[in-house]
């Protein structure tokens, strides 16, 4: 799990450094699915014990389950997967209005200077 | 104190989203609704400021969970402060709007979009829980992101790319942030981790987490080295919505800074050192940004970048007296810069262009306008008694006082290269006869409906008085400002109002 969330975020930045907008959308995915599992990673995994607290006990009294870190991870997956679908609308956009896909050539509005 | 007022001005601004949708396609009635949930909202940011002014500050624990298990919302002298600038700039571009935004706008959701934007900076600024911080920022994000693309032009298209990736990069970077910061203490609660992180034996993770923030709250703020975004897309929006991005969403990201680092993490002698390099090099790279524009827009989006540097100047000197004149300069700063982008926006109204080689004559055409104009840029250059000269002062003294003669040079520079601009700005525009032949073509302003003028021109009007209230009124502001420092720099007051420790 810890390469898997480094091995995210290397290709993530690798990926956002090219001159595709496509390739750094694609970053952006991996690096954000590597923060959510960096999440959940780091808030400590327990298998199987339920976070309830028995009928008849006032407090836990055994190891449970945080789960705080899954729903961070949720919220984080619904505000990203909104922000990818935005993402991709505005990609296609800019290909439409401007007819490439290379972010050098977005350039144009700082020459005027 | 406990008190669910604290949410009020939130929820007005989403009901009144809510309500718009229910009228998407009836322009007037966009605009009347959109008008009447601003006011009640302004008055309800004025009272709320009032009772935490009063009551030192309010508290909710929401769904009555209490810290540091459910999240809490509070309002302090900082916060309160926020709101009530978010208040004045949201209701006076709000007014602005609806006269300076086309039809084809309004009917994509602008007003909706609008209304939600305001109510997640209303959000960030009085929520108590790290994640939720987060949340709000989405929340103002994607807003900005519709009012930045919806209508898109080929260059708005080009700034948004730009601002978009920028942007989400940095909530990336805040989650990890956020998520290590969780793995170490094991809390969300602001005020519950400023207890927890002072247990943590890894010092070295600390002080990583710490610079994560700097750098997520940083590419926000846009300080440099990751400020380009901001010029390149701050000036391809309409007039109104330049004027909210450059007043509040800035500011958001400094806020959370001043936030972060006074209660969470008291930085060490190198995120000082770091801190004051990177503000001093924002100012030097904004100022000179500014020297070789030619559109007034972007002279203004590289002034914002530039003044971005004073705030943080102001908490990397970490003293008391710092912290009171960045919250000083923040509470000029906002009224001002959002009021420049409507008077441009006026001004691209009256001469159909932004050049400033091709502008010129508004001083003969428009006395009175420029009038209130030059009030606006004279307090921006910090002429006394106009408000932005006092928090100046102490910002020299302290960088004095501190013996740190870089910043000290960046800030003299700085402000020498702003009266430059202005001044060019002033007698370009201003002063200067229009070079080219006024036809009625050209001046779509003086055409405009009696209604259509006074939407336009009382904005600016109100946001002019207000900032020569806080010149001439310097000394109650600076008391403010001063509770509002006190606390940042006694965060043990914050701690102890979230944890009900009193």
């Amino acid at each position: 799990m810890v390469i898997l969330v480094g091995v995210l975020y290397g290709a993530g930045v690798y990926l956002m450094f090219r001159r595709s907008m496509v390739r750094m959308l694609l970053g952006l995915l991996l690096i954000g699915n590597g923060a959510n599992i960096l999440i959940f990673l780091i808030g400590g995994i327990t298998k199987g014990k339920a976070p309830i607290i028995a009928a008849d006990e006032k407090y836990f009294t055994d190891i449970y389950a945080d789960p705080i870190p899954q729903s961070l991870i949720l919220t984080a997956i619904v505000i990203s997967f909104a922000l990818t679908a935005f993402a991709i609308v505005l990609l296609h956009k800019v290909y439409s209005t401007t007819g490439s896909d290379d972010l050098d050539s977005l350039n144009i509005q700082d020459l005027d200077i | 104190m406990t008190t669910n007022f604290i949410l009020a001005p939130i929820l007005v601004h989403m009901f009144t989203a809510i309500l718009l949708l229910f009228f998407w396609g009836n322009l007037r009635a966009q605009k009347l609704i959109s008008i009447v949930g601003n006011t009640i909202a302004f008055l309800l940011c004025i009272r709320l400021f009032d009772l935490t002014l009063k009551h030192k500050h309010l508290l909710l624990q929401a769904g009555g969970w209490d810290a540091p298990f459910g999240i809490s919302f509070i309002s302090d002298t900082f916060s309160a402060i926020m709101v009530l600038l978010t208040a004045i700039v949201g209701w006076a571009v709000g007014i602005y709007s609806t006269s300076a935004i086309n039809v084809s706008r309004i009917k994509y959701g602008y007003f909706f979009t609008f209304h939600f934007l305001i109510m997640g900076l209303l959000g960030a600024f009085l929520t108590g829980d790290i994640f939720n911080l987060y949340v709000w920022f989405e929340v103002v994000i994607i807003s900005s992101f519709i009012l930045l693309t919806v209508g898109g032009k080929k260059m708005q298209m080009e700034g948004a790319i730009k601002y978009v990736t920028m942007n989400m990069l940095a909530s990336i970077i805040f989650l990890t942030a956020i998520a290590i910061l969780y793995g170490i203490t094991g809390t969300l609660n602001i005020a519950d981790i400023s207890m927890k992180i002072a247990q943590v034996e890894n010092t070295g993770l600390v002080s990583i987490t710490a610079l994560l923030f700097f750098v997520g709250f940083g590419i926000k703020s846009a300080v440099f080295p990751l400020y380009f975004w901001l010029p390149s897309s701050y000036h391809t929006p309409p007039s109104a919505i330049a004027a909210i991005f450059g007043g509040l969403l800035t500011k958001m990201g400094v806020y959370a800074l001043f936030r972060v680092f006074t209660v969470i993490f008291v930085p060490d002698d190198f995120t000082i050192a770091l801190m004051t390099t990177l503000a001093g090099l924002t100012m030097i790279t904004g100022a000179l940004g500014t020297i070789n524009k030619r559109n007034i827009r972007r002279v203004l989006s590289y002034l914002i970048v530039c003044h971005i540097g004073y705030l943080i100047a102001g908490l990397g000197l970490y003293t008391e007296i710092a912290f009171t004149a960045a919250i000083f300069y923040l509470i000029h700063d906002v009224v001002v810069k959002s009021n420049l982008f409507m008077i441009i926006g006026v001004i691209y109204k009256a001469r159909d262009t932004v050049d400033m080689y091709r502008l010129g004559g508004m001083l003969k055409d428009y006395p009175m306008f420029s009038f209130v104009t030059a009030i606006v840029l004279f307090s921006l250059v910090g002429i006394p008694p106009l408000s932005g000269f006092w928090s100046k002062i102490y910002l020299f003294q302290e960088s004095f006082g501190q013996e740190n003669y870089f910043l000290l040079a960046c800030l003299v520079f700085a402000s020498f290269v702003t009266l430059f601009v202005i001044a060019r700005m002033w007698s370009e525009v201003f002063w200067k006869d229009s070079p080219k032949p006024l036809t009625e073509e050209i001046d779509r302003f003086k055409n405009f409906p009696k209604s259509g003028k006074f939407a336009l021109i009382f904005p600016i009007l109100f946001l002019a008085g207000v900032t020569l209230c806080i010149g001439l009124g310097a000394s109650a502001v600076f008391e403010l400002a001063g509770q509002a420092a006190h606390e940042l720099k006694n965060p043990s007051i914050y701690i102890d109002a979230v944890l009900n420790k009193n």
